[in-house]
């Protein structure tokens, strides 16, 4: 579903991504760790599209497609979703209407009819219901006044109505207490599915205790360093990220 | 004379109407309207000297050769010409044609008792002495212009809602001000709406442009919100591209009042919106906001004043403004607090989106507190659509336009989405959604620099 090959990416001249292997199968889910500033977020950005960061070199292939080339737009089109590390808000629209405008851009790319009020607020109620996620919040104004825990329900939430192929979690697990940690976990779960994929970026591991993954990456000063199976997830949480910096330098 | 319009054509349009009797009323209304002129005559037309018109110069209606003696309405005006601006049938709607009461416009239903809605003009005729105290003299009005006294010594016709003790009118009441094609004219229309201690009422106040011809609409609207009572008002201002409109809305508010007001602007070439509160009461709440979203080279300039006479009153300012084109916008946001108003809560936020290059703003907050133990803040901010909004909904799939669109929108709806009547919100909603297609503000026909209303003026 997904390769990438040798992708450098950076900010304003300065490079962040140095050179990232990785493939990604449909029915997978890939866990890419390491410690703050590593590049997870960074990944994440350019896999989405994000204008303020550079691809200097290297190759990214989804579903057969340069991604690369593709604007933000065609992607979410295409079925990549990024759930926001920090999901932005936007005042005076109202988080149904938003959702609303994304699911029906969606759905025509996809050659389905857009769908009316009324079909779109079953849909919509069915959606909720997996993320536990109170129906008043769709009135109110998109991430508005929203704690930390209600803004990333709100992005898995998107996720379910945009039924992505790739999905990008980035830190969905940051800020959340055990609760809504459980819950944000049981909607990933219910989303995974043979024919789709998902990547999530995090510090932490304790997020993999929830969401079971298929491979586990380290990402260390913009290279993978180390992958592994769901082992080395604890493995990181026992020993930290000191090892692989230095084996990395090492190796560099 | 030619060339424009001037102190002096107004002095001479006055005495000509006054000679011919055609400016109504009792004797002592008479002596307002002279005094008003008088003092008019010391003052003349604004000019960009006065502090007050800083930024907006009346150039353009000094330009003008506008008719100042027109009078009468188009009797030939039908019912459908004036629908689309009528938002519901069951509404009490009072409408002036060219500033004179259309009573075969007007559809007033079954009103609650205590509840009258009439012609100004007509119940000035009818029952002077008990509209003589709300008919204040414009001397007394706070900031007052050369257009409130021009208002003052002009004014003919306009709405009266009176609102009686404790009663209520359960829908909007809608007063639809409508200029029909024809020589440039000047209307000053002054509605007055009274509510009694405990009342309510929903007001609608709608001016709108038939035709694309030269006019100015100089209106004011005086409210007087007694205790306890509450007042919903919206203001929507619709005028044509070649349209002028100095509009004066006061809210005299008694102890515990609530008042709630939003201005809408989205026609007109050059706007002046003047919004007064006076908060003359302890627990008087004011919340008062407006939108203008404007593009080619409109001009809308909003001064709001709110004072703050007594103690522990409230009063919440939110103005937003969208500027495309060349447009330019004004905003001056004066909050006084009288010595005396202890425990005064005032806020004001102004922000404007500027969509071209092109687009001016000038935002002035002004604060003049002088009592203790009050809480007034301020803040404005001026900018662009924030480039990670526009990155959040591209990765759900809306394209370019499509996301500015979206965002440009919840911007207006921000003031938009506070109105409580949902006919007015829907439909402003839905004049905005047509405003900005391709997410940008179609103001067509107000791009180019409008030239003299008369093809033969010399120069």
């Amino acid at each position: 579903m997904l390769s990438i090959r040798g992708l450098r990416a950076g900010v304003e001249g300065k490079e962040i991504l140095r050179g990232i292997d990785l493939e990604v199968r449909a029915g997978e889910v890939h866990a890419v760790m390491g410690p703050n500033g590593s590049g997870k977020s960074t990944l994440a950005q350019v896999l989405a599209g994000h204008p303020a960061f550079t691809v200097t070199a290297g190759e990214v292939i989804y579903e057969g497609r340069n991604l690369l080339q593709m604007p933000p737009e065609e992607r979410a089109r295409e079925g990549v979703f990024l759930a926001f590390q920090y999901p932005v808000e936007i005042p005076g629209v109202a988080s149904a209407q938003f959702l609303k405008a994304g699911v029906n851009e969606i759905r025509t790319h996809r050659g389905l009819e857009e769908l009316d009020a009324v079909d779109f607020l079953e849909l919509l109620k069915e959606k909720l219901k997996l993320v536990d996620m109170d129906p008043s919040f769709m009135s109110r104004p998109v991430n508005e006044g929203f704690s930390g825990g209600e803004k990333k329900r709100n992005e898995i939430l998107q996720m379910a109505l945009l039924d992505p192929k790739l999905a990008v979690l980035d830190e969905t697990d940051s800020g959340l207490d055990i609760d809504a940690l459980r819950i944000i976990a049981g909607g990933i779960n219910q989303l995974r599915r043979p024919d789709n994929a998902i990547i999530l970026v995090t510090h932490y591991q304790r997020m993999l205790g929830y969401v079971t993954p298929d491979r586990v990456h380290v990402l260390l000063a913009g290279r993978i360093v180390k992958s592994g199976g769901k082992a080395l997830a604890l493995e990181l949480e026992a020993k930290g990220y000191d090892w692989l910096e230095e084996r990395s330098e090492v190796s560099a | 004379m030619r060339g424009g319009t001037t102190k002096e054509t107004f002095l001479v349009a006055f005495s000509a109407l006054e000679a011919g009797g055609r400016l109504g009323g009792p004797p002592w209304l008479r002596d307002l309207r002279r005094a008003a002129i008088g003092r008019f005559a010391e003052r003349g037309l604004p000019t960009p000297r006065d502090e007050e018109w800083k930024y907006t110069s009346i150039a353009p209606i000094a330009e003008t050769e506008f008719d100042l003696g027109a009078d009468g309405t188009d009797d030939d005006l039908t019912e459908a010409a004036i629908a689309p601006f009528c938002l519901s049938p069951t509404w009490s709607r009072i409408v002036f044609v060219n500033g004179r009461y259309s009573a075969k416009l007007s559809s007033i239903g079954l009103l609650p008792r205590g509840v009258r809605i009439e012609s100004l003009g007509e119940a000035l005729i009818a029952d002077a002495a008990a509209l003589r105290p709300h008919l204040i003299d414009s001397a007394t009005v706070e900031a007052a212009d050369a257009f409130a006294e021009l208002n003052a010594a002009f004014w003919r016709d306009g709405a009266l809602l009176h609102v009686s003790a404790s009663a209520s009118v359960a829908d909007p009441v809608h007063l639809l001000f409508v200029t029909v094609p024809g020589p440039a004219r000047v209307d000053h229309p002054r509605s007055l709406i009274v509510l009694e201690p405990e009342s309510h009422a929903v007001v609608v106040e709608s001016h709108v442009s038939l035709a694309e011809d030269a006019h100015l609409t100089n209106a004011m609207t005086e409210t007087i919100v007694g205790a306890r009572a509450s007042l919903e008002h919206h203001k929507i201002q619709l005028e044509g591209r070649r349209a002028f409109h100095v509009g004066r809305t006061r809210f005299r508010q008694a102890p515990g009042s609530r008042v709630r007001s939003c201005s809408v602007t989205f026609g007109g070439r050059l706007v002046r919106n003047n919004v007064h509160a006076r908060l003359g009461g302890a627990g008087a709440h004011c919340t008062l906001s407006g939108l203008f979203v404007i593009g080619g080279r409109q001009h809308v300039d909003t001064h709001t004043v709110i004072d703050h006479i007594t103690p522990q009153a409230m009063s919440r300012q939110l103005y937003k403004g969208i500027l495309d084109g060349r447009a330019r916008g004004v905003f001056n946001g004066r909050v006084i607090v009288r010595p005396g108003a202890n425990g005064t809560d005032a806020h004001q936020t102004n922000k404007n989106l500027l969509l071209s290059d092109d687009v001016e703003v000038d935002s002035k907050p002004q604060l003049e507190i002088f009592a203790d133990d009050v809480k007034c803040s301020h803040g404005a901010a001026d900018g662009q659509l924030a480039e990670d909004a526009v990155f959040y909904l591209k990765s759900r799939g809306l394209d370019e336009v499509a996301a500015r669109t979206l965002l440009t929108f919840g911007f207006a709806n921000e003031v938009l989405g506070r109105i409580r009547v949902e006919p007015v919100r829907a439909w402003l909603e839905s004049l905005l959604t047509a405003r900005l297609e391709g997410g940008r503000v179609t103001a067509e026909g107000f791009e180019e620099a409008v030239e003299p209303a008369t093809s033969d003026r010399s120069r």
